[in-house]
């Protein structure tokens, strides 16, 4: 260890200040602000008056506030959860028998992710739409009796929007799965095999276990995607029918910008980033102990 | 042992997979080539009309301007300090590696409000600069992560030979180190002009002024200024995620080995 230090340590000091700099002029110094801010009952013109705890309050006992984090936990399900169970199931079923096409297939399922949000918000806005594809596939099929204004409907806006999630986010979970469960050795499954386990006892046997390490990541990777959504909801629905969508980050766009109530904004701003470090820590914590067990 | 239906069954899955995975994306390139509501013909011609009727071209000078300045500084950025936390141990080397990983997390959301109320206290709301440096904040997080990540685990064996050579810091990076790190920094260079293609809160709040706009942000308004039909609209989608889409199909392997291990793990 002691190799690796650098005679004259100013050096180092050196090589990170210029990306010390921005990035504390541009992410930690607004930090510091946004805990500031959230003290305040602010407009944004006239002078800030100080209000204390009463902004993080209102996260726990407005209705509003407290609906929108209730959102999120229901985008989460639909981001994190539903992938994560579709996943599993195509993963070990795949990864049974050797099938070809294997690279096509993850580039092709892969792509939602590189999309911009705002493209993936105008399709689906689009096929949500009353006169859209999916309610005609729905009347051809004979379902028209479930066709409706998918995102106009205060029962049906919030699923809508989360099942874009699922669209998107099961790519990324299957191909992450993937890559663990082909890691696995055969003899292992030779194995149960011989022992007479089925497909079910094989897969929480030995897929399941070994893919552990894979499962974190894309909890982790799904469950920050769900709770930062905004762009979707921005176009698609902008919070609505009534608060029906609206998630924290709209909230943060929608109080600051729109409401003139700055102070809260930047104390949901300031929960809402608490609350995916205390998860993404969570998590990563969770994957390590299992995998080290 | 595993029976020749157990394999068309998985055929099955996985084209049936791919098509859920591109039908919605299919529906938007099959209506931006159909026939418009005016019936003029459709076909790529649409593309020229939307590209017109929602001035993308403006948009996406815009877009080009600042993922071209955000990729540049924040890689060169990142590649210096990347290589100080990987190679070097000085005092307070560890609490700045954490201090980076927390820009990796923190969601665009906690830092907006205050940004715009001080950059508009500055006079810099409405410029390129409001646009692009946030950005480049939220980039050389990331950035510092993962060619940190490279500089520590691949080229220790090549830091201490050059440094036995006698070679100074500064030849070891830009000599030995950037070269053998170039699928790295391909990664880091994709990646990063796709998170800025595609980002939308930070320049929907910082910018008014159409001139300033990038392209998701004018699809967004595009979309609600132009409420009859949807084949110009889908047009415009097209367009506004060709760039980033044309470089995933090139680089496949990078998008989704940075995509997947930028999780942060160690």
């Amino acid at each position: 260890m002691k190799a690796r230090t650098t005679r004259g340590s100013g050096l180092g000091y050196l090589y990170v200040a210029p990306a010390l700099v921005v990035y504390a002029a541009f992410l930690l110094y607004p930090l510091g602000r946004s805990v500031q801010l959230s003290f305040y009952d602010w407009d944004g013109l006239t002078l800030g008056r100080w209000v204390g705890l009463a902004n993080y309050a209102d996260v726990l006992t407005d209705d509003g506030l407290r609906g929108a984090f209730g959102h999120a936990l229901v985008l989460i399900v639909f981001y994190a959860l539903v992938p994560l169970c579709v996943g599993l199931v195509l993963a070990s079923i795949l990864n049974r028998a050797k099938v070809r096409g294997l690279p096509f297939f993850r580039t092709v399922v892969f792509l939602p992710q590189v999309v911009a949000a705002v493209v993936i918000a105008v399709a689906w806005r689009r096929i949500y739409a009353p006169d859209g594809p999916l309610n005609s596939l729905l009347h051809t099929v004979g379902l028209g009796s479930l066709a409706r204004a998918w995102l106009g409907e205060y029962d049906a806006a919030l699923p809508a929007v989360g099942f874009v999630g699922t669209w998107f986010e099961t790519g990324l979970v299957t191909v992450l799965l993937l890559a663990g469960a082909s890691r696995i050795s055969p003899e292992l499954y030779e194995a149960v095999r011989l022992d007479g386990a089925g497909p079910v006892r094989e897969f929480f046997a030995v897929t399941l276990p070994s893919v552990r390490g894979e499962v974190a990541v894309a909890l982790t990777l799904t469950v920050i995607a769900a709770l930062r959504t905004f762009d979707l909801v921005y176009v698609t629905t902008r919070g609505g029918p009534g608060t029906s969508t609206s998630v924290p980050s709209y909230e943060v766009y929608h109080r600051a910008f729109e409401l003139g109530k700055v102070g809260s904004a930047a104390a949901v701003g300031v929960c809402l980033t608490v609350v995916i470090f205390a998860i993404s820590l969570a998590i990563t914590r969770v994957g390590d102990r299992d995998a080290t067990s | 042992m595993i029976s020749r239906a157990e394999r068309s069954a998985n055929y099955a899955i996985l084209a049936l997979f791919a098509v859920f995975a591109l039908a919605p994306i299919g529906t938007v390139l099959v209506t931006a080539l159909g026939p418009d509501d005016a019936s003029n013909g459709g076909g790529i011609a649409n593309f020229a009309r939307a590209f017109g009727a929602g001035h993308f071209g403006t948009y996406l000078r815009m877009s080009l301007l600042v993922s071209v300045f955000v990729v540049t500084v924040s890689a060169v950025l990142s590649i210096l300090s990347g290589f100080a936390l990987g190679t070097m141990r000085f005092r307070g080397s560890t609490v700045l590696f954490y201090v980076f990983l927390l820009g990796i997390m923190m969601p665009s959301e906690a830092i907006v409000v205050p940004l715009y109320f001080d950059l508009r206290a500055l006079g810099l709301t409405d410029t390129f600069w409001a646009v692009a440096l946030p950005q480049v904040a939220q980039s050389v997080a990331f950035g510092t992560f993962w060619m940190r990540a490279f500089f520590r685990t691949s080229s220790r064996t090549l830091v201490e030979a050059a440094r036995l050579d006698g070679a100074a810091p500064r030849t070891i990076l830009w000599r030995v180190l950037v070269p053998v790190a170039r699928p790295a920094v391909t990664t880091l260079v994709v990646l990063t002009f796709m998170w800025t293609w595609n980002e939308f809160l930070i320049p929907l709040v910082m910018v008014t002024a159409e001139g300033l706009r990038t392209a998701p942000l004018g699809l967004a308004f595009f979309q609600g200024q132009h409420t009859q039909g949807f084949t110009l609209l889908a047009a415009g989608a097209v367009i506004v995620a060709t760039p980033v889409v044309a470089l995933y199909l090139f680089l496949q392997r990078q998008f989704i080995a940075g995509m997947l291990g930028g999780a942060v793990r160690e």
